[in-house]
C-alpha cells in the first residue's frame, strides 16, 4: 500500500453537546505500532471506534487504508481486526464456534476458517479449550480468544483497545510476545493503553491524549528526552512531615519538582548526585530512590496528573 | 507491504444476513429440544379447543361454506403459531443479545451492517415460524381441515404473517429499556390472541369492536389463512397480505436504523 495506513485531520467526535474527541491530527504508517496513551475519558475508545468504522465521526477528515469510513465501512472492516475494550465474544457459542462464525461474517470458506482457527488457537495457547463454552473461561483466556478472533480475517491493521487490562503479568507478557510477532509479520498495530511499560515495549510511536486532545507525540524515547530530565529522584516523606514545607525545601535540588499524594519527584540529570545532596542535607525522608525517567513522568509533566487518576 | 499478497475476503453483500442465520443454527444446535414446545403447543390447542369445544359449538358458516368448529379454529391457531414463532427470536432473545450479551457489537466490527443484523434476525425468525407452521399444516391435513387447493398458499401466508410480526417485534424491541417493558408486549399479545376472530367469527363481536379488530395485525393473518384453507377467496385478501408485508418492511427499516443508533453511537 502506498500512503499512510490511517490519516486523521481535525478528527472530532461529539456526543450531543459533549466533545469526546476534539479535532485531533495523526498519521499512522504501514507496519508501525502506534499507541494512544491517556487517562480515563481522554477519548481513546471514541477514536478507535471511529477508525474501526463503528462510530460515525462528527467532523474532520479520516482515511483508513486510503478509504473513507463514511462510504466504505464494510470494505474497511473486512481488512481490519478489532480487539474492543470490553470483550464481546458470543457467549452462546463454544470457543471453536466463535472463531468459525466470525470467519463466516467475513465470508471466508469453512475449510479455510478451520485451518486458520486451528493455527490461531495454537497461537494464543487455547487449543485445549476449543470445545469449551466462553463463559467459564478466565478473563485472560477470553482476552486471548478475542485476539485470536480479531485475526481470523488476516487483517492488515489490528486495533487493540486496552489489550492487556486486567491480565496477570504472565498473561500480559504472552500477549506482548504475540503482538510483537504480528508486528514483525507486517501487521500495523494501533493500541490504547494506560500502561507506560506496555507503551514503551510495543509502540514505535505514540500520542498522549488528555481531555479529548493530543498533548504530545513521538517515540517513547523521544518523548522522554524532549520533556523530562534523564533521571528522577523519588523521595518518600516521613509520616509526620508537613508536605508543603518539604516540597518547598526540595525545590532547590532539581530542575523541577512534582508533589504526589505519597511522595515527591525531583527531576534531575544526575540522580545519584541529587540523592546524595538530599541525604547530606539531613533531609527528613522515609526513603530516597533513583530511577530513569519514564513515560509516566512525561504524562505527569504535560498534564499535571498521574495516569491512575 | 505484503498486504497485496493476502487473500482479501470476497464480499457478497446479499449473503451477509444469512451469516446471522448460520450463527443462530450454531447457537441452537445443542439446545434443539426447545423447539419442540413450538410444535406441540398449537397441537394441544387444536385438540382441546377444536375437538373438545367443537362438540359444544357445532358447525359454522364461513363465506357460505359450512365447516366444523375445528376447521374454523385451526387456521386461527396456525396464524398464532406463525406469530409466536417469529416473535421469540425478535423480541426477548434479540433484547438479551443486544443489551446484555453484546453479541451484535462483535458482529458489527465485521463487514456486516445494522441492516444485515436486522434482516438476518428476521430471516431466522421466519424460518423458525415457517417450521412450526409447516408442522401444524400437516396436522391440519391429517385431520382433514385443509378444504381447498388454495391451502398450498397457507405456508407462504404463514411466512408473511411471520414477516409482519418479526419486523414489528424487532423494531419495538429496539425501544425497550428493560425487561419490565416486555410486560407491555404481553399486554398487547393477549388481546390479539383472543380477539382477532381467532376463536369465533367477527360478526359475533359488538359492532364498535368489530371496526377495531379489522385493523389489528393478527386479524389480517387469521382471515388470510382461514380463507385460503377453506377456499373462500376474495380480492380483499390482497389487502390483508399487503398490510402484513408493509408491517414487516416498515419494522425492518425502523429496526435497522435503531440498531445503528444504539450500537454505533
Ligand atoms: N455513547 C456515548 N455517549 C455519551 N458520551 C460518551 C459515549 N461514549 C463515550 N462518551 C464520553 O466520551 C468521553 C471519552 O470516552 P472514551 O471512552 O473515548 O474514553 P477513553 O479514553 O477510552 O477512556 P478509558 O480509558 O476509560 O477507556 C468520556 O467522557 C465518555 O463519557
Ligand atoms: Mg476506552
Amino acid at each position: 500500500m502506498n500512503g499512510p495506513m490511517i490519516e486523521a485531520r481535525a478528527l472530532t467526535k461529539r456526543f450531543g453537546p459533549f466533545v469526546a474527541v476534539d479535532g485531533i491530527d495523526f498519521r499512522i504508517e504501514p507496519g508501525e505500532a502506534f499507541g494512544f496513551l491517556g487517562p480515563n475519558g481522554a477519548g481513546k475508545t471514541s477514536t478507535m471506534r471511529m477508525i474501526g468504522c463503528v462510530s460515525p465521526r462528527s467532523g474532520g477528515v479520516l482515511r483508513v487504508l486510503g478509504l473513507d469510513p463514511t462510504d466504505d465501512g464494510p470494505e474497511i472492516r473486512a481488512r481490519v481486526g478489532v480487539v474492543p475494550q470490553e470483550d464481546n465474544l458470543d457467549t452462546e457459542l463454544t470457543v471453536w464456534d466463535n472463531l468459525m462464525i466470525y470467519g463466516r461474517y467475513f465470508d471466508l470458506p469453512r475449510r479455510e476458517i478451520r485451518e486458520r482457527a486451528t493455527e490461531l488457537l495454537e497461537f494464543v495457547q487455547l487449543s485445549d479449550r476449543r470445545s469449551s463454552r466462553v463463559d467459564p473461561l478466565s478473563g485472560g483466556m477470553k482476552r486471548r480468544l478475542t485476539i485470536a478472533r480479531s485475526l481470523i480475517n488476516r487483517p492488515e491493521l489490528l486495533l487493540l483497545d486496552e489489550p492487556t487490562t486486567g491480565l496477570d503479568p504472565q498473561a500480559r507478557h504472552l500477549l506482548w510476545d504475540r503482538l510483537y510477532r504480528l508486528k514483525r509479520s507486517g501487521v500495523t498495530l494501533v493500541l490504547t493503553t494506560h500502561y507506560m511499560d506496555e507503551a514503551e515495549q510495543l509502540c514505535d510511536r505514540l500520542v498522549i491524549m488528555d481531555n479529548a486532545q493530543i498533548v504530545a507525540e513521538g517515540s517513547p524515547r523521544q518523548l522522554i528526552v524532549d520533556n523530562v530530565t534523564r533521571e528522577v529522584v523519588e523521595v518518600r516523606l516521613a509520616i509526620d512531615a508537613d508536605p508543603a514545607a518539604e516540597v518547598a525545601k526540595l525545590k532547590r535540588f532539581g530542575d523541577r519538582v512534582e508533589a504526589l499524594a505519597d511522595r515527591v519527584l525531583v527531576y534531575t540529570d544526575d540522580g545519584d548526585a541529587t540523592a546524595g545532596e538530599v541525604a547530606s542535607d539531613g533531609f527528613d525522608a522515609a526513603s530516597v530512590l533513583v530511577r530513569r525517567a519514564s513515560l509516566e513522568d512525561v504524562f505527569l509533566i504535560l498534564t499535571g496528573r498521574t495516569l491512575e487518576d | 507491504m505484503t498486504s497485496t499478497l493476502r487473500i482479501l475476503p470476497f464480499l457478497r453483500p446479499r449473503h451477509r444476513p444469512w451469516r446471522l442465520v448460520e450463527r443462530n443454527i450454531l447457537a441452537y444446535r445443542r439446545i434443539w429440544y426447545i423447539f419442540l414446545s413450538g410444535f406441540v403447543e398449537p397441537l394441544f390447542f387444536l385438540l382441546s379447543i377444536g375437538i373438545g369445544v367443537g362438540k359444544l359449538v357445532g358447525d359454522l358458516d364461513v363465506g357460505g361454506h359450512l365447516v366444523p368448529y375445528r376447521t374454523f379454529v385451526a387456521p386461527g391457531l396456525l396464524a398464532i403459531a406463525a406469530m409466536n414463532g417469529s416473535l421469540l427470536d425478535t423480541t426477548f432473545n434479540f433484547f438479551v443479545k443486544m443489551k446484555y450479551a453484546h453479541t451484535y457489537d462483535g458482529v458489527l466490527a465485521t463487514p456486516l451492517s445494522p441492516r444485515d443484523v436486522a434482516t438476518g434476525e428476521i430471516t431466522w425468525a421466519l424460518l423458525r415460524g415457517a417450521a412450526y407452521s409447516a408442522a401444524f399444516l400437516f396436522t391440519m391435513l391429517a385431520f382433514g381441515d385443509l378444504r381447498s387447493g388454495w391451502s398450498l398458499l397457507a405456508l407462504p401466508g404463514a411466512v408473511l404473517i411471520g414477516f409482519g410480526f418479526a419486523g414489528i417485534g424487532l423494531a419495538a424491541t429496539t425501544f425497550m429499556r428493560s425487561f419490565v417493558d416486555f410486560d407491555y408486549v404481553n399486554m398487547a399479545m393477549i388481546p390479539l390472541f383472543l380477539f382477532s376472530a381467532t376463536f369465533f367469527p367477527l360478526v359475533r363481536y359488538p359492532a364498535g369492536l368489530q371496526a377495531v379488530v379489522r385493523f389489528t395485525p393478527l386479524y389480517q393473518g387469521v382471515v388470510l389463512e382461514r380463507s385460503l384453507v377453506i377456499g373462500d377467496l376474495h380480492p380483499t385478501l390482497l389487502l390483508h397480505a399487503a398490510y402484513l408485508a408493509a408491517m414487516g418492511l416498515i419494522g425492518l427499516r425502523v429496526a435497522a436504523r435503531r440498531i445503528g443508533l444504539l450500537l454505533q453511537p
